[in-house]
């Protein structure tokens, strides 16, 4: 291959552009995802329900924990995946990255969504309260319903192409809302609990809740790419049906 | 049988204990089942496209510089 043929430095990501060979890669990988997913969940599961201590203050509600924090983990490992592909869209042109960003916001919706709701479920027996407007839980709800804006605005526009080039400049404006969520328990007063994992100095929480709680966040971790690979595959199709029936339309 | 009930009873917090695991389980489990059926319905369409005759026009439309994805 000459120079002039060979692609640009940095496109390392557009060996995966084919979408052939994505859906040959995303094929051999499902089952591999499914099986991490199920085999993650059910150990989880049981060590979560079974296998690990009730608190010494909060008593069985920690179990919520298990569900809740895997959750609002992976609503901001989603959304910093839409980031990187919304990039990799407008800056690479990588023509899957729109579809995964547009597969991967209604799961992030979902994630967060769940992390509100279980975190509402944790908060009234704890604190007396489903919810209270502070740093944390308003700027997760802001997530949200950056989520719900992704998704509108890549549906808004008739070509499916400006949709998603729309919807990654918000994805990456909302970026600065990681940052905002993740110190909001640093910065502002708040009844949300700072971190107990994520730390410079380790975590703080005792090993036999840290394990069941990384085993659910690699179950959740693995469901997710196993049904955005589901949805991309999914967007795929849609496209070649797209180009079909244009075909069949100017045909006639 | 008293074990069930104290691990069902999760401390006197069932009711919010087990609310958040089955919405996790309802929310989980309806976003992959959806996103498969639409997978299959799109996958079905797509079939009876070609089979009417689209895969000839798709295959002179992927000759050089063809963009239909597949």
């Amino acid at each position: 291959m000459s120079d002039l043929a060979r692609p640009p430095a940095g496109s390392a990501l557009h060996r995966f552009a084919s979408p052939a060979r994505f859906l040959r890669l995303a094929g051999s990988l499902q089952p591999w995802l499914a099986g991490g997913t199920l085999l993650c969940l059910g150990v989880g599961l049981y060590l979560a329900l079974f296998g690990s201590p009730a608190d010494y203050q909060q008593g069985e509600t920690v179990r919520i924990m298990y569900v809740h924090v895997p959750a609002a983990w992976m609503a901001l490992f989603v959304y910093l995946c839409i980031a990187l592909a919304s990039a990799s869209l407008l800056v690479w042109r990588h023509p899957l990255a729109g579809l995964v960003a547009k597969a991967s916001a209604p799961l992030g919706a979902a994630f967060t969504f769940l992390a509100l709701a279980t975190g509402s479920l944790w908060g009234k027996p704890m604190w007396g309260t489903w919810w209270e407007w502070d740093g944390r839980m308003t700027s997760v709800l802001i997530l949200f319903f950056l989520y719900l804006g992704l998704i509108a605005l890549t549906n808004a526009f008739e070509s499916p192409e400006r949709g998603q080039r729309a919807s990654a400049v918000l994805a990456l404006v909302g970026v600065v809302n990681l940052p905002i969520i993740k110190f909001s328990v640093d910065w502002w007063n708040t009844l949300h609990q700072p971190a107990s994992v994520m730390r410079l100095d380790g975590p703080t929480i005792d090993p036999s809740m840290l394990w069941p709680l990384l085993i659910m966040a690699a179950g959740f971790t693995f469901y997710y790419l196993w049904v955005m690979l589901l949805r991309v595959r999914g967007e795929l199709v849609e496209a070649r049906l797209r180009a079909l029936q244009r075909l069949e339309t100017e045909g006639r | 049988m008293g074990g069930i009930e104290s691990f069902l009873g999760m401390g006197g917090y069932a009711a919010f204990v087990w609310p958040a695991y089955l919405l996790a389980a309802a929310v989980m489990g309806g976003f992959w089942a959806v996103s498969r059926a639409e997978l299959k319905r799109r996958e079905r369409q797509l079939q009876e496209l070609e089979q009417r005759g689209g895969g000839r026009r798709r295959r002179r439309a992927e000759g050089p510089g063809g963009q239909v994805p597949r």
